[in-house]
């Protein structure tokens, strides 16, 4: 037996279909929100979800014959307005924005207890992508904020000439609570941006990690009367390029110096110290074989399959062929360098020779 | 105007780069510059005591046709100012750009970079590699030009006996600033945080064994270089020999005259007027050799970097032996 809450609200409503599935071995496995838009979504996707949900629960029973329920929750049991489109849960970050967010604290000015600022990036379906950002000067009081609005445009038509597909999504501030300022802040920001994301930086460290959050905005309240604005929590997640996870690795390893300072290694050192570290991997490894071996640690049969991979990873290739490849891949090695010297040799006798 | 000239002539020994420029840089090239076009950008930061410090950065947009108009000028004094509102180091010291396999010596780069020192003494060239990077490990370089070179780019005599006057080599050309990158207290903060959330395992590029893309790749480059500099030889070769021939058309004209002078002489007739030999003989131009020494040291720096390259991959190719026989 399988239970589905549907919350359906009135007029412009969200739509909550939780159900939860659990696998043969008793775990909770896939607890599934989906959250839709009613005008969007009712005629199409939400009919496709329940269909392909119900299909799911007839294979499942299929396959295993044997389901069991454990919990169902229900959040959000008020009723919400919502005029605009909802993002999913999802806040993609780029590290270069938090390195900018941080490096804009830093030079804040005197006397400012925050620093605010534009968030530029792309939004597809499900999901916003925050790759740039910008500064804004702005000043707070205790009765009333200026934001400098001017500025924000001007910045963002120049960083449009080099980015064009970046838009307005959202803006920053750093500190840990949000206060009736950002309400205001982020009034302005929903005239630039179709839903912005705010997201909140702790640097000063409140509570002795540096909180990144991110949440969307909602009404609340009854029609007709004061309507209010709750901030939702969005996950936050972050993504790298391949390139950027390069600089990132190189950039953690200024942690470690105790001037904060780190040069750029260079070819071999590079080698070897790669080496260094997947020897470093290697070494936790055989210390857990030689704990589970003799008894001080339970076996797990996962990270067994994963050792047999490991091992199996290295080809089993013959003596002769595993030789020959490389010696041909030294000797192709050697050749290139041989000629490298040449031609070097050759443009610096040339110079001499024109000197002459 | 707020930047004092600084009356010492050596320039700074070690420069210090920021993680955000780092970053900046990476993202700009990934979104921007994929193909081999290059992505530019302008280095801020600022002087102190013996270092150089690069603490933002900001790019160009690319050069497209149909805004033809774009004035670069203009963009740049706007991010400046607008940068200077949140107090962001607004001094210009230098500009980055990428590039495609180490080819960046070229006239474009010497002549953006001498005018970049001409204003500014301490100014660098920050050249990022992204496929080199995307091979494993960060590779970012910084240069200036030396000050040989600048004299020589200030007088605009590219002629041979300029050059040799100045005797200077392709290896002079321009000079590598270290890089040391610094981090602040909050970017700490910031890189544990990071390390903390974020799921990415840990892929190995750098021990990756293909290598034969990557050296095809330079060595193709490398050839037409040498192409390039075998044809700018030829000509001036050409050159030499067809100065030396005049040489020789001259001498055997003034030979002549004189001779028959003489003879006029003995036969009492007046002798005939020296005629200005230079504009019978008009020497032939010489080639300009500045093109020659940027190729040189082209050629130098790609096979530089293949060096490594072929360096860190017997790297790892003894490794791999090791692998397969742990008990040799």
């Amino acid at each position: 037996m399988l239970l589905s809450v549907c919350l359906m609200g009135l007029f412009d409503f969200y739509l909550f279909i939780f159900h939860i599935v659990s696998q043969r071995n008793k775990d909770i496995a896939n607890v599934q929100i989906y959250m839709y838009t009613p005008r969007l979504y009712l005629q199409t996707m939400v009919q496709e979800q329940i269909l392909s949900w119900y299909y799911g629960v007839w294979t499942l029973r299929g396959s295993s014959g044997n389901i069991q329920i454990f919990s169902i929750h229900s959040f959000y049991s008020t009723f919400l307005l919502l005029k605009m489109a909802v993002h999913g849960p999802f806040v993609k970050i780029h590290p270069v924005v938090l390195a900018s967010i941080a490096d804009s604290y830093e030079r804040r000015n005197e006397g400012a207890s925050r620093v605010i600022g534009t968030l530029l990036g792309t939004i597809d379906k499900h999901s916003v992508e925050v790759t740039n950002c910008f500064s804004v000067p702005h000043n707070e009081s205790e009765d009333e904020v200026a934001v400098d609005m001017e500025f924000a445009k001007n910045m963002y038509e120049l960083h449009k000439k080099v980015s064009p597909s970046e838009v307005i999504i959202g803006w920053y501030a750093t500190g840990y609570d949000i206060t009736e300022h950002s309400v205001l802040i982020h009034e302005y920001y929903s005239r630039e941006a179709q839903n912005p994301i705010h997201l909140t930086v702790d640097t000063a460290l409140q509570s002795n990690r540096m909180n990144i959050r991110a949440y969307a905005s909602a009404q609340m309240g009854v029609p007709g009367k004061t309507v209010g604005v709750m901030f939702t929590p969005l996950t936050v997640k972050y993504v790298y390029y391949d390139t950027e996870r390069i600089g990132v690795d190189l950039l953690q390893r200024t942690r470690a110096s105790p001037t904060r300072t780190n040069g750029l290694t260079s070819d071999l050192a590079q080698v070897a110290s790669a080496a260094g570290r997947i020897q470093e991997m290697l070494n936790t490894v055989l210390s857990y074989i030689e704990d589970v071996l003799s008894g001080k640690v339970m076996a797990d049969n996962s990270v067994g399959r994963f050792l047999m991979d490991l091992v199996n990873k290295v080809p089993k290739i013959s003596v002769e062929d595993f030789e020959s490849m490389l010696n041909s891949n030294i000797n192709d090695l050697l050749m290139v360098t041989y000629l490298a010297n040449l031609t070097q040799a050759q443009i610096a006798l040339n110079e001499k020779l024109v000197v002459l | 105007a707020l930047y004092q000239q600084k009356s010492s002539v050596s320039a700074s020994k070690r420069m210090s780069s920021v993680v955000l420029v780092v970053l900046k840089i990476i993202k700009h090239y990934q979104e921007e510059g994929q193909g081999s076009e290059v992505v530019q950008g302008v280095l801020l930061g600022l002087v102190v005591d013996d270092r150089l410090e690069i603490t933002n950065c900001f790019p160009f947009p690319q050069h497209t046709e149909d805004d033809a108009d774009f004035d670069e000028v203009q963009y740049q004094m706007e991010m400046m100012r607008s940068l200077r509102h949140v107090n962001i180091d607004h001094l210009h010291v230098g500009w980055y750009q990428s590039t495609y396999y180490g080819s960046f010596v070229s006239r474009a780069l010497l002549d953006s970079q001498f005018s970049y020192q001409h204003a500014i003494e301490e100014s660098v060239v920050l050249i990022y590699d992204p496929l080199k990077t995307a091979q494993g490990s960060l590779c970012l370089k910084a240069y200036r030009l030396t000050p040989k070179l600048m004299e020589i780019c200030k007088e605009k005599d590219f002629s041979p006996e300029g050059l040799k006057k100045a005797n200077i080599g392709y290896e002079h050309m321009f000079e590598e600033v270290p890089i040391v990158i610094k981090n602040s207290h909050l970017m700490n903060v910031l890189m544990w945080e990071l390390e903390e959330k974020s799921t990415m395992a840990d892929k190995h590029e750098l021990l990756s064994l293909s290598s034969s893309n990557h050296l095809e790749k330079s060595l193709q480059l490398l050839m037409d270089r040498v192409d390039e500099m075998s044809q700018e030889i030829v000509k001036y070769n050409s050159y030499c020999r067809n100065l030396s021939k005049q040489q020789q058309q001259k001498h055997q004209y003034l030979q002549r005259r004189q001779q028959e002078n003489a003879q006029r002489q003995s036969r009492g007739e007046p002798p005939l007027p020296e005629e200005d030999i230079s504009k019978m003989f008009k020497p032939p131009p010489p080639p300009p050799r500045m093109d020659t020494l940027l190729i040189a040291g082209q050629i130098n720096n790609y096979c530089q970097n293949v060096k490594e390259f072929t360096s860190q991959n017997l790297g790892k190719l003894f490794m791999a032996q090791a692998l397969q026989h742990p008990s040799s």
